[in-house]
């Protein structure tokens, strides 16, 4: 039965593809992708090497509303996924927009980016699955989309977007039945996932004011939502011990510069993490507030090679109060959590080779992820990539090196049409 | 300066008018740079705005073959050599609603941006070298959007015939490094486009080779609707097609800024 409804979706979509109107053409693309952990180490929870190993379908269908009012964009996979046997359908994206000039709305799901960053984030606060980074599946897959409405507008030459998300996503992260990774309550496990209530007052507002000023791309966020990653904040009174996954209230406000500078481009940006629950610093088991910043450079050595550096950094403040109020045997935090970041990507062959590798490393966890990266076309729409997700440190509880046992290498395979 | 341009433009105008016969006397052709500059501007600068449709067939020297698809809007600045460009690339399907914004400037770096549609992300992209491939053809940055003209030393070799047209030939070397060690251009005498460019590397061996293919007037400006580029050394080479080519179509300034790349013209991108 699950599966003939599948089925027909999939012939609704294609009878819904047919290009009736020569308007709405159908596009989309097949895909298989494969990641497989190579340490050798064996999961707890019984899972094998296997991380991803799925096969995908996306049709896409996007076109303009009659009379000029507007376009509309809908991107549906379905896929099969053979490491848990199940299969399932993913709405992307699928909007509306109306209007447009000036003013116009986007209605429905969609994939929203802010921010400067390379794979550092700041003011893009909006979902991401970060279990699609870590099993090098394609990068459009780090990006959740969020139920939304947008509008956008262009006022002289300054860009307004302000967006209502009243339905919370929060962030994909490794699961136990795949990833290893640290569990500061490993003998708990009666959980439970309190995310926000859809309700109208829980509703996600962000701004962003955007502009050119000689050359420079300016923006100023503002955001008043939650914490995508969850607080765990046990409740030990309960029999058996219980566990809720909580998702604080926090706001956000930024700025962002970027421009052509120092022969390559430079770009700089700001945060400030706005901790609403535990604004003292004094709750050990919410985020303290933060501030962060970012500097990136990112500059062409050559012909189709490129190099890109970012320097990250994560201030916690109430720093003393988070010490004092620190769980003993807790990770520590640094006061000053920093990252530094590289990219080279270098074209060959009329770039239907591309060779890259990013790299992180944090000076002060003392962790590190390299991903290095083989991507070909074999001809127009058909392209393969392969690489690996490589990482370590020299703690079992930082960011990056809890992942240590997780090293893998991947595979993507893509038809577009 | 204007006034200087004008006049130099008359006086090249007054000898193109004037043809062979007054060469024939002894009467010396138009400096090379000045040649140059016409080709620029023919080639380059012609009109206030461009549309046009671009098809590009990628070769390599198995005959195996790649196609890009996109549309092309350009807006000449009102004052001075600045350009604004904008690219939505249609086809191959991997690189669909991919938009490329360029800011051109010719005395400093271009400001690029790019629009990868999957994740919504407008991004800057680096743009010190314009010798980098276009899309993976067999042009260059700089081949689609001119090179600076003071950046070669230019010299008028002869005049000959070429493809059936009279044309200058012109030898360019480079001030400075480049990818290329000279480049030797027929120039068509009456329309100033080049109907063949030679590139030599630094072993001054021929690397690649530029033709213009087809000529039509549109709008009163000769346009090379179909030129290729063949690289000597690797076999492989570009076909570039010009369809729907319209001058003057009254683009605006708005058309080239962020806002474009997110929600591509419709107007503009058919």
């Amino acid at each position: 039965m699950r599966v003939r409804g599948w089925a027909c979706a999939l012939w609704l979509a294609i009878l819904l593809c047919a290009p009736a109107e020569g308007e709405v053409v159908p596009h989309g693309f097949v895909q298989a992708g494969y990641a497989a952990r190579i340490t050798g180490a064996a999961l707890p929870s019984g899972g094998g090497d296997f991380l991803v190993g799925e096969e995908r379908l996306q049709l896409s269908l996007s076109g303009a509303i009659p009379a000029g009012a507007g376009g509309f964009s809908a991107k549906v996979d379905f896929f099969h996924d053979a490491v848990t046997g199940k299969t399932g359908l993913e709405i992307r994206e699928t909007y509306l927009d109306l209007g447009g000039g000036k003013i116009g709305a986007r209605v429905g799901r969609q994939i929203i980016t802010w921010g400067t960053g390379d794979l550092l984030f700041i003011n893009d606060v909006f979902p991401k699955d970060w279990t699609a980074l870590f099993t090098g599946r394609p990068l459009e897959y780090l990006k959740i989309g969020s139920d939304a409405l947008k509008v956008s507008a262009q006022v002289g030459a300054v860009g307004l977007e302000a967006i209502a998300v009243p339905f919370f996503e929060p962030d994909r992260l490794p699961s136990a039945e795949r990833f290893f990774f640290f569990d500061p309550f490993p003998e708990v496990t009666h959980r439970t996932s309190e995310e926000p209530r859809s309700d109208l007052g829980n509703t996600e507002l962000a701004l962003k004011v955007s502009g050119l000023l000689s050359g420079w791309d300016l923006a100023l966020y503002a955001d008043r939502g939650y914490y995508r990653t969850p607080s765990m904040v046990p409740d030990s009174t309960a029999v058996p011990p219980s566990l809720s996954l909580r998702y604080p209230r926090r706001n956000v406000y930024g700025v962002s510069g970027r421009g052509a500078a120092l022969g390559g481009v430079v770009s700089l940006e700001a945060g400030y993490y706005d901790s609403r629950e535990d604004r003292s610093g004094t709750d050990p088991l919410l985020p303290n507030s933060q501030a962060l910043f970012l500097a990136g450079y990112q500059r062409q050595l050559s012909a189709d090679f490129t190099v890109g550096l970012q320097y990250y950094g994560e201030r916690t403040l109430r720093y003393d109060r988070y010490l004092s109020s620190l769980p003993p045997g807790f990770p520590k935090q640094a006061k000053l959590r920093q990252l530094v970041t590289a990219r080279l990507t270098r074209l060959l062959k009329y770039q239907t080779w591309k060779l890259s590798l990013f790299g992180y490393w944090s000076p002060t966890d003392e962790d590190f992820y390299l991903i290095p990266e083989v991507w070909h076309s074999l001809a127009d729409g058909v392209w393969v990539s392969a690489g690996a997700n490589v990482f370590g440190g020299r703690s079992e509880t930082s960011f990056f090196g809890q992942l240590d046992k997780n090293d893998n290498v991947y595979l993507n395979l893509r038809y577009e049409f | 300066m204007r006034t200087i341009r004008f006049v130099a433009a008359a006086l090249i105008a007054v000898s193109v008018v004037a043809g062979g016969e007054v060469r024939a006397q002894g009467t010396q052709s138009p400096p090379a740079e000045e040649i140059m500059r016409r080709v620029q501007q023919a080639f380059y600068y012609a009109g206030q705005d461009l549309t046009a449709k671009v098809g590009m067939r990628l070769v390599d020297k198995t005959g195996r073959e790649r196609r890009r698809t996109l549309s092309m809007l350009r807006l000449n600045a009102k004052e001075g050599h600045n350009q604004k460009y904008y690219m939505y690339f249609h086809a191959p399907a991997d690189v669909r609603g991919t938009a490329f914004l360029v800011w051109k400037y010719p005395d400093k770096d271009d400001d690029r941006w790019l629009f990868i549609p999957a994740i919504k992300l407008v991004t800057r992209i680096a743009a010190r070298d314009n010798q980098s491939s276009f899309v993976g053809s067999d042009f260059t940055y700089e081949d689609v959007s001119g090179r600076d003209l003071g950046a070669d030393a230019h010299k008028l070799l002869r005049e000959e015939a070429m493809a059936g047209r009279d044309c200058y030939v012109v030898e360019s070397n480079p001030k400075a490094a480049a990818a290329f060690s000279r480049k030797v251009s027929w120039i068509d005498k009456t329309s100033f486009l080049p109907v063949k460019e030679e590139y030599y590397d630094v072993q001054n061996d021929l690397s690649r080779v530029f033709t213009a293919d087809e000529v039509n007037e549109i709008k009163g400006h000769p346009t090379a609707v179909r030129r290729t580029m063949k690289n000597l050394k690797s076999g492989h080479y570009t076909e570039v097609v010009f369809e729907n080519v319209d001058y003057d179509a009254g683009l605006e300034e708005g058309l080239f800024s962020e806002r474009s790349l997110q929600t591509p013209p419709a107007r503009w991108i058919q």
